[in-house]
């Protein structure tokens, strides 16, 4: 049958058409009304026309704001920031899978890492484990990258960070000297200085002092730890845990995985009412740990009296990676089920023990499966509020519950101001995230619901 | 595999989620039946101040903590019963609302406000979700293939960022000065507060969940459509099928084990309602299962937590959850026996 009988009629392609753009407006507007009001001076951001607040009258007039030209050059810009990977990418990717470059760059991170512990956190039993982590993420990555020829994941990995990193400096410390020289430059022209005057009121005030005034970074830097602690366990856990599930058959594996579900379903409260007396009392609990002869001072090495687990990272991340067991190992499963079985079993026919097979057969084909469980795992963590709200401190709360304090304060409108900044910054890496990986959080998305 | 190396395999992650999941619920259920206080004993204690003649002197009663040897408080732990799931569930006050004929008074305790909200949540929201979410997919099937990565693009969105912050932004469009109030503000010709009205807060709450999950439906029934027999759908065409009764006949069908799966997931999520609480600021008008113990779990002015009654409300929750998920189990069971 040809495709004119499957053609719809012209109403039906309206309305369908209409009902996207709808749904489109409908899951963008509050997305991109909070990421206007967070530019504008108070009195725009609560304007009651909602044409003041897109184009901030007053805050063109105090604080001055973005012409034309601006948006052209800019818009220049991001569009070759956009096209440049697929220009040089293959060629940077290529040289970052070099095993020499690869590690040298990865040691320059860790090294730094380990400074930034260090210094910022203290000597103390989290830095460590970080530490050794850290060390287990080298070595991994280290042997993934070999002898592949599109580069492996290793190398589109350190390329992304490092393209992403180059950028944002570029960003942030040329564009806006850039644009005013430009803008300065054209207003000495006539008629094409119309294009130069400020047209929209923009202002990056209330971003400034959420950052730096109120210590916003913090809060960064502690989400950054929690959810690199998380993506990095789970994923080592959770992929050995998922490659035996898919390969066993047993009636063990099978109420392992019921479990997992059972598990999965649980009210996060619930687990927290569980960990909350231990975790204050850890001190008093684990000191019996300490008391003891070889082990104790063992332990007595990374901290002298027993860790109080409640307030540190490292109890959150433990916490947070179990619970995200269940999930991990039921996506990971259902990837490693893709991979087809004979691929180990010829390995194991040329004399791989079980877990040589799985890292010389299947750890370089199972990046893919990898990545997208870790994408969700890195989500879990990040965007968490009832764990990190009831286990952490103040001092090492991340991103998200600590955005209650802005709205706990919320006396005058620049708070709200604030408030609504806070927000957007919380929401920017997920909407660069999702630009990056859409493939990907589609498939995991999907590969869950193959199974049923 | 042999069973050596699958326990290799399996075992840090069954260590973790032992550790993390399983004893800490050991511990609440434990935590709900017994209460732990710091003892405390009475001593009389005299004071005396100088004065003339004689010093006057109070003995006055003075409750201290014990202390052990190493100079740590005792507490003593004794057995309640049921006292805490008592204090919870309040069984004289809803015995008393029954009798009295006036059973809506239930609601003025906590847990079964909590109840009546979670449970409302969780089915209105259902519907909406799954219809929003097929007709994206069948919308998005229709239109042409540029169309198709920008439109995922953005669905993709409310379902990824972090729901506080959803929640957040969608609040901010209605609270005092937000935007699409003046809107009505203006249409109207009068002055509303939409955050006043416990029934307006509740329905944005569930318009926030709807918007934050059927993006995710939609994918999942979007895949399932690719997969749709195209015979089937041109047999059925020359049998004289319209348009609606493919839908209904044959298409439907075929996504119905996907529709089960959304449906679960959707189940499972939203019973555990808690972050539009937050992003809502609703708690004084609305309150899901999951903040009533979050809020237990909170420090009061005095810095105590109430474990007791967290872990009894968590209990009453956790059989919630539990009647959702045996229909699955059972279903699994059959499968795996066949």
């Amino acid at each position: 049958m040809s495709d004119t009988t499957m053609r719809q009629p012209f109403g039906l392609r309206i309305a369908s058409v209409s009902f996207l753009i709808f749904w489109s407006f409908l899951a963008l507007f509050p997305l991109l009304w909070i990421f206007t009001m967070s530019f504008k001076l108070p009195l725009d951001a609560f304007s009651e026309s909602a044409l003041d607040v897109i184009t901030g009258p007053i805050t063109r007039e105090r604080r001055g704001g973005i012409s034309i030209l601006d948006i052209c050059i800019a818009g220049a810009i991001f569009y070759a920031i956009l096209k440049v990977p697929g220009l040089f990418g293959r060629r940077a990717v290529r040289f970052f899978a070099r095993k020499r470059a690869g590690l040298a760059v990865l040691g320059v991170a860790y090294a730094a890492w380990l400074y930034v512990l260090v210094t910022g956190f203290g000597v103390t039993g989290p830095s460590v484990l970080g530490a050794l982590f850290g060390g287990l993420l080298v070595w991994l990555f280290g042997f993934s990258g070999e002898d592949d020829d599109e580069g492996g994941l290793l190398g589109t990995l350190l390329a992304a960070v490092f393209y992403v990193l180059a950028a944002g400096a570029g960003l942030w410390f040329v564009l806006p000297p850039l644009l005013s020289a430009v803008d300065s430059a054209a207003l000495q022209i006539p008629l094409v200085d119309y294009l130069a005057h400020p047209l929209i009121g923009a202002t990056t005030e209330h971003y400034m002092s959420v950052w730096f005034d109120r210590g916003f970074y913090r809060n960064f830097l502690n989400t950054m730890l929690v959810t690199a602690g998380v993506t990095t366990v789970s994923l080592t856990v959770g992929t050995l845990a998922g490659y035996g599930l898919a390969r066993s058959t047993s009636t063990v594996a099978f109420w392992l995985l019921i479990l997992a579900l059972v598990f999965r379903a649980l009210p996060h409260s619930v687990l927290v009412t569980g960990y909350l007396p231990p975790f204050i009392a850890s001190r008093d609990i684990l000191q019996p740990l300490w008391d003891a002869p070889i082990i104790g001072s063992f332990l007595g090495l990374f901290t002298a009296t027993p860790p109080t687990l409640y307030g540190q990272p490292v109890a959150v991340i433990a916490v947070l990676v179990s619970i995200n067991q269940p999930f991990t190992i039921w996506m990971l499963r259902s990837f490693f089920q893709s991979i087809p079985k004979e691929l180990d079993e010829a390995a194991r026919v040329d004399g791989c023990s079980d877990m040589e097979a799985f890292r010389r057969v299947i750890m370089p084909v199972m990046w893919p499966g990898v990545v997208t469980t870790g994408l969700f795992s890195f989500l879990l963590a990040y965007n968490d509020y009832l764990i990190c709200s009831l286990l952490l401190n103040s001092q090492n709360q991340t991103m998200v519950p600590s955005i209650t304090q802005f709205f706990n304060s919320e006396t005058t409108t620049t708070d709200q101001v604030q408030a609504v900044a806070a927000a957007v910054s919380i929401t920017a890496p997920l909407f660069l995230l999702v630009m990056a990986f859409q493939k990907q959080i589609v498939s995991g998305l999907t590969a869950g619901a193959v199974k049923g | 595999m042999r069973r050596q190396t699958f326990w290799k395999f399996v075992g840090p992650s069954i260590f973790l989620m032992v550790l993390f999941i399983a004893l800490p619920l050991a511990s609440v259920f434990w935590q709900s039946f017994f209460h732990s206080v710091p003892s405390v004993e009475s001593v009389e204690v005299e004071t005396c101040s100088p004065g003339f003649p004689t010093q006057i002197c109070e003995t006055v009663l003075k409750s201290r903590a014990v202390l052990d040897e190493n100079g740590r408080p005792v507490t003593t732990t004794h057995f309640v019963g049921l006292d805490f799931y008592r204090s919870v569930v309040e069984p004289d006050v809803v015995w008393q609302a029954f009798s009295s004929g006036n059973p809506a008074a239930i609601l003025r305790i906590d847990f079964w406000r909590a109840l009546r909200f979670t449970v409302t949540f969780t089915f209105i929201t259902l519907p909406f979700v799954l219809g929003l979410g097929l007709a994206i997919a069948l919308a998005v099937n229709n239109s042409t293939a540029r169309m198709r990565g920008p439109i995922i693009f953005v669905s993709l969105l409310p379902y990824i960022i972090t729901p506080v912050i959803g929640g957040i932004s969608i609040y901010w469009l209605f609270v005092g000065d937000g935007i699409v109030t003046r809107l009505i503000e203006a249409m109207l010709d009068r002055n509303i507060a939409v955050m006043t009205h416990g029934w307006a807060v509740e329905a944005l709450m569930m318009f926030y969940r709807v918007w934050h999950i059927a993006p995710f439906a939609f994918v999942i029934f979007y895949a399932g459509l690719q997969g749709v027999n195209r015979d089937t759908l041109e047999s059925a065409m020359i049998d004289g099928a319209s348009r609606f009764e493919r839908l209904r006949y044959v298409i439907i069908p075929h996504l119905l084990p996907l529709i089960v799966f959304v449906t679960l997931i959707h189940l499972m999520d939203s019973y555990r309602v808690f972050e539009e609480i937050v992003a809502f600021n609703a708690q004084s008008q609305r309150i899901s299962l999951q903040w009533l113990t979050y809020d237990f779990l909170q420090p009061d002015d005095s810095g105590n937590r109430a474990i007791g009654r967290a872990s009894a409300s968590s209990m009453l929750t956790m059989i919630g959850i539990v009647l959702i998920i045996l229909p699955v189990l059972r279903r699994a069971w059959r499968d795996h026996r066949a």
